[in-house]
């Protein structure tokens, strides 16, 4: 069995995914459709409700 | 440990490496300069300026030159350490050197950025924090990461939907667990549920399916009728000391623990007139609508009954729902029954709940928006309303009151709390260690949390916690080992008097106070390298490694020199 996963998606859902498996030993492979990942997060300044920088 | 032994006298050759990154540094200060600069320290054998000295070629270049310059020390000087560091610290140890021997300087944050427009300043700056970086780095020593060993098993206390849930999702993964319940059966709050919204399926059938699961799963170990009476050790080796069912003392070796504890539906006599009687909350109604005799013909629900107001300021969120389904159920039993819901603003978040409130108002249950300047009055017969749109008051004549109320935390939450050394928020729920970025996680490591001690959940919040909470000890316990920075501190026995300063002031309880020698000691594990006790400390007995005075005092000492 690969032991390789794919995570599909790169905001802040499939980074913490990806992050989390690889805390774990396995090979994660982040596939994103833009340049960038990050997602929506990515383009907000604040994030309610503790406002902190939502980079 | 390493720290401690005397080294033979060795040549310092240190590296410097400083970062352009594009022009984000080079467009506002002179990297040429502050290299060249860097080249005439003391010290300092090596002096190279980088493009991106995070980029592939950048990290060759420092471990080529470890190789060929025989470096024991390397200085970067470039952005964010908290970015950063890992990747630089890594680069030098496949180089061969000891991360430890590291320094970084962050001439982007402190130079460039906060002095845009005055490049000569930032500039002289950025010289000035390297100087005092190299001569920081003359006096690092090389530290050995703390290892120790993890135990692949974990505690869960609490038996709910979140509980079991944690369970299922941890002993599918291979690891084993230890489910302790206070009461004599599991469950939680849904063995007295009716249906579950939105999806409307049986909460007996839903529970047992669950119960049935985490039962047979024979590296699941349970305890009902059962408490946590204390906690020693720490991340990767804690010890539950367990009431077992019997009140026997049961001890039980865990890496991580899972706290589930839910909440309790708010019962209050006189509330709105509550009598339990013709006066009830929705919990109370649960079990009559599980009967599937329904006699009442005229329901008033009332909406936030001791919540949003000045006693408990939140909002419970799950109850809104919790008033629809079970209108809607009094309907179905009895569609002749007439039911209005007295509310403020009704939470019905997401689509599927979104769209039972639609149905709900199809069916012809009314809504009546009321103003919490003045909340309905319950009277013998009738629910006096003030319509705040007309501003006239109207009687609704009553068979049936229920009341919405909120979940309120667990008046022994705050025990568990003391005993786990983990926070509350000021309703009595636990605290996350960062509402978005670790949401399942409490601030003490190795310990996490799920479903209503953390907020009120609805069933399928409560499992995907459960579940969350569980993947998250995954990351903890998929290891081997425990590894963890080098960077705490140490007492000296020689020279400690045992006045136990440092012990008050550490926030993590890592030092402890050793009765026959009289003296303190730190647990390497438990502490954070924060350094209060260094600062405190009046005879220099305690310090941090990384962080010793002569380290201190040297980096002070260059900025002097300036
Ligand atoms: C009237 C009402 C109707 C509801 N209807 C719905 C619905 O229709 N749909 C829906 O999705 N949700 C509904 N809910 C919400 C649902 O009940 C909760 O989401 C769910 O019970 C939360 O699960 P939990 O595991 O977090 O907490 P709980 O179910 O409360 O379980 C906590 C468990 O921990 C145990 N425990 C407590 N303290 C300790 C301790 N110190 N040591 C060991 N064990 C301990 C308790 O005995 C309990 O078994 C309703 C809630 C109420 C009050
Ligand atoms: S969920 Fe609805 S009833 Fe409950 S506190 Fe919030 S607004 Fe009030
Ligand atoms: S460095 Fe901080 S966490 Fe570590 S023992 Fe000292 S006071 Fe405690
Ligand atoms: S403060 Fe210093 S002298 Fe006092 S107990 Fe701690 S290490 Fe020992």
């Amino acid at each position: 069995m690969s032991r390789d996963i794919l995570v599909i998606g790169g905001g802040i859902a499939g980074i913490q995914a990806a992050l989390d498996l690889a805390e774990m030993d396995f090979k994660v492979h982040l596939v994103e459709r833009l340049p960038s990942i990050g997602g929506k997060m990515a383009q907000l300044d604040k994030t309610f409700p503790t406002n902190d920088c939502a980079i | 440990m390493a720290g401690k032994k005397k080294k033979e006298f060795e040549e310092l050759r240190i590296g410097v490496f400083i970062c352009d990154c594009g022009s984000n540094i080079a467009g506002h200060l002179d990297c040429k300069a502050v290299t060249e600069y860097a080249a005439t320290l003391p010290g300092v054998v090596f002096a190279k300026e980088n493009l991106y000295t995070c980029s592939e070629a950048g990290i060759l270049e420092i471990q080529e030159a470890i190789k060929k310059h025989k470096l024991n020390r390397v200085v970067v000087a470039s952005c964010s350490p908290r970015t950063h560091q890992p990747l630089f610290q890594n680069s030098c140890k496949s180089a061969g050197l000891n991360p430890y021997l590291f320094e970084m300087v962050n001439i982007r944050d402190q130079c460039s950025w906060v002095h845009m427009q005055d490049r000569e300043n930032a500039t002289r700056k950025a010289m000035d924090l390297v100087r005092m970086a190299v001569a920081r780095a003359a006096f690092l020593e090389p530290q050995q990461d703390i290892e120790s060993p993890l135990t692949p098993r974990v505690g869960v206390i609490g038996g709910g939907s979140a509980g079991l849930s944690a369970a299922e999702g941890l002993s599918r993964m291979g690891l084993e667990v230890v489910l302790v319940e206070k009461n004599k059966e599991l469950g939680g709050l849904l063995r007295n549920l009716h249906k579950v919204a939105p999806e409307g399926v049986d909460a007996s059938e839903r529970l047992e399916g669950l119960i049935q699961d985490v039962s047979s799963r024979p590296n699941v170990k349970i305890f009902t009728g059962a408490e946590l009476k204390s906690l020693d050790g720490y991340v990767g080796n804690y010890v539950m000391n367990i009431r077992d069912g019997e009140g026997q003392t049961v001890k039980e070796s865990v890496g991580c623990l899972v706290i589930a504890i839910g909440a309790i539906p708010l019962v209050q006599k006189g509330l709105f007139g509550h009598d339990g009687k013709r006066v009830i909350t929705q919990m109370e109604l649960e079990p009559i609508l599980k009967k599937g005799k329904f006699d009442a013909k005229r329901v008033v629900m009332i909406q936030c009954a001791g919540a949003r107001g000045d006693e408990r300021s939140y909002c419970s969120r799950i109850c809104c729902m919790i008033a629809v389904k079970n209108a809607m159920f009094i309907k179905k039993l009895s569609p002749d029954t007439e039911i209005r819901i007295l509310y403020r603003d009704m939470q019905m978040y997401g689509t599927e709940k979104e769209k039972m409130l639609w149905e709900a108002r199809g069916e012809g249950i009314r809504f009546e928006v009321y103003d919490p300047a003045h909340p309905p009055e319950v009277g013998d017969k009738a629910v006096r309303l003030r319509q705040p749109l007309l501003g006239r008051e109207i009687e609704f004549a009553y068979d049936l009151v229920v009341l919405s109320t909120p979940l309120v935390a667990r008046e022994d939450a705050s025990e568990l709390s003391q005993l786990l050394r983990v926070p509350m928020d000021q309703n009595g729920f636990f605290l996350e260690a960062h509402a978005k970025l670790r949401p399942l996680d409490f601030a003490a490591d190795g310990i996490f949390l799920a479903g209503s001690c953390r907020y009120p959940a609805t069933y399928d919040e409560a499992r995907s916690q459960g579940l969350g909470a569980a993947a998250r000890v995954g990351t903890i316990l998929f290891k081997d080992k425990l590894v963890t920075s080098a960077i705490v501190a140490e007492i000296n026995p020689e020279t400690c008097v045992g006045c136990m300063g440092c012990l008050q002031m550490c926030p993590y309880g890592a030092i402890s106070y050793d009765q026959e020698r009289k003296i303190c000691q730190v647990n390497e594990i438990l502490c954070k390298g924060c350094g209060c006790c260094a600062a405190t400390c009046p005879s220099e007995s305690a310090s941090l490694r990384g962080f010793k005075p002569q380290q201190l005092m040297s980096q002070i000492r260059a900025v002097m020199e300036g």
